[in-house]
């Protein structure tokens, strides 16, 4: 089960936006004052935050992209994604 | 040495400015309005910076909002696919400009308070009103949904008040603060005898901040650096000089660093004669303190050498005389405890009033809040 502290619907505080960083081949996400890199599956994630798709949505989409089981994809969206709230990247 | 591509950069639009604070960092020389470079060549300028790779803008100044084409500036910023930051005082933005502002691309907001009463505020900023106009400002960004960092510069006559600064930002709704102690450069350095918090001050400035982690983590992200002169280790300046940012001032000259016109003899390049690629490659102001080959004893050898680049060159040239050597804040430095001294007598408040910038009058240096 997700963590219950998760919005239901994720999207990226204000000011924060993920950005592909062409000169560094890599996706990266722009905050105030800091750049945070989001490597692999991080910018997969963080794209379908989008305030409109729910958390459920965000990982069945992720289960298709890796080819993999849905519980393992859940938990390690969950435990990124509260990672996120608690720097305040992320809001309901 | 070559470089990696920069990651930011700092615009500085203009160096006018409706306040006057003592503790203005900018060099004591300005930029004249006639010289500043217009929309076209600031809209070029992000352009060149986003092909060299250059991520984050912040545009600042002065005060950016003194320039009419702000708006303009900020397009052609985000544009070129960069983040922006507007750095401002807010005096001359209200919520009409900062909406036109934000359908422009402005991504966040940084607004500086000079205190938590508005007497000893106005006072600082040497303008009546400023403080109102911040806090109303400060509504309007987050009233538009936008992101906002707070900015409150500390110093003798408002350290004591940390907490309830920060307070004040998170009643605001930032997300973000910063804990701005002055740092000594430009027209503040005038001002350090008026500035100079005690080590008493300081010691009970960092007893709070660690309260103010604890009591605000998850919820408001709070950013601080120890002031210099009472520092044992010394801030790894701009993350290593010509290593991740660049400056460019209003008439167009490429920095390594905000106050890197203090240091005589560097040679400046200008996004008027060259482009912003070749300047950060092969200028020699950039090329002077790259990397470590340029350091001296004890720098040289220090394991310490790729974490803190020995600190900061124009706090070197204030304090030791030489711009190459060890940053006088660390404690290896021979010239450590001269800079402690200079703190000490400093802080011991025989100067009491603040030269303002702009304004041809001295002003008693403390302040007293009306309530």
């Amino acid at each position: 089960m997700p963590d219950p502290i998760l919005p239901e619907r994720p999207r990226l505080a204000p000011g924060v936006r993920l950005h592909f960083d062409k000169t560094r081949n890599a996706w990266v996400l722009l905050c105030p004052e800091k750049v945070i890199e989001a490597e692999g599956p991080a910018s997969e994630i963080l794209r379908r935050c989008d305030g409109t798709r729910t958390l459920d949505t965000i990982i069945d989409e992720l289960a298709v992209v890796f080819a993999a089981d849905r519980s393992v994809i859940a938990q390690d969206v969950a435990e990124m994604l509260a990672e996120m709230a608690g720097k305040g990247l992320l809001v309901a | 040495m070559t470089a990696p591509a920069p990651l930011g950069l700092l615009a500085e639009l203009t160096h006018r400015c409706p306040l006057a604070c003592p503790y203005c960092s900018n060099p004591l020389q300005l930029d004249d309005r006639a010289g500043e470079l217009d929309t076209a060549a600031w809209a070029e300028v992000f352009r060149q910076a986003a092909d060299l790779g250059v991520l984050q803008v912040h545009l600042s100044g002065g005060e950016p909002a003194s320039r009419r084409d702000l708006t303009e500036i900020t397009q052609a910023a985000s544009q070129a696919g960069l983040y922006t930051n507007l750095i401002t005082s807010a005096i001359g933005l209200d919520a009409d400009r900062l909406a036109r502002l934000k359908v422009a691309g402005l991504d966040h907001v940084q607004v500086s308070i000079q205190d938590t009463d508005p007497a000893t505020s106005d006072h600082i900023a040497g303008y009546d009103g400023a403080h109102a106009r911040k806090l109303a400002f400060a509504g309007a960004v987050t009233g538009l949904g936008m992101a906002l960092t707070v900015n409150a510069v500390i110093h003798r006559a408002n350290i004591g008040r940390l907490t309830q600064m920060v307070d004040l930002a998170a009643a605001l709704g930032a997300g973000r603060v910063e804990i701005a102690h002055v740092q000594y450069y430009g027209w503040a350095l005038r001002n350090r005898g008026a500035l100079m918090p005690t080590r008493a001050q300081v010691d009970q400035a960092m007893q709070d901040m660690q309260h103010l982690q604890a009591r605000y983590a998850g919820k408001l992200a709070i950013d601080s650096v120890i002031p210099d002169y009472y520092a044992s280790r010394p801030k790894p300046c701009m993350g290593g000089w010509g290593s991740r940012s660049l400056n460019v001032t209003p008439s167009g000259l490429v920095l390594p660093c905000h106050a890197a016109q203090t240091i005589p003899g560097l040679e400046f390049w200008s996004v008027r004669d060259r482009t912003l690629g070749e300047i950060w490659a092969h200028s020699p102001a950039f090329q002077a303190y790259r990397g470590t080959g340029w350091m001296q004893e004890p720098c040289r050898s220090c394991e310490f050498r790729e974490q803190d680049f020995g600190g900061c060159r124009c706090q070197a040239l204030a304090i030791a005389g030489d711009a190459a050597a060890t940053d006088p804040s660390c404690n290896l430095s021979p010239l450590h405890g001269r800079m402690r001294a200079l703190a000490e007598h400093d802080a011991a408040g025989t100067e009491t009033t603040y030269i303002y910038r702009g304004r041809p009058v001295r002003r008693d240096a403390t302040p007293i809040p009306t309530h």
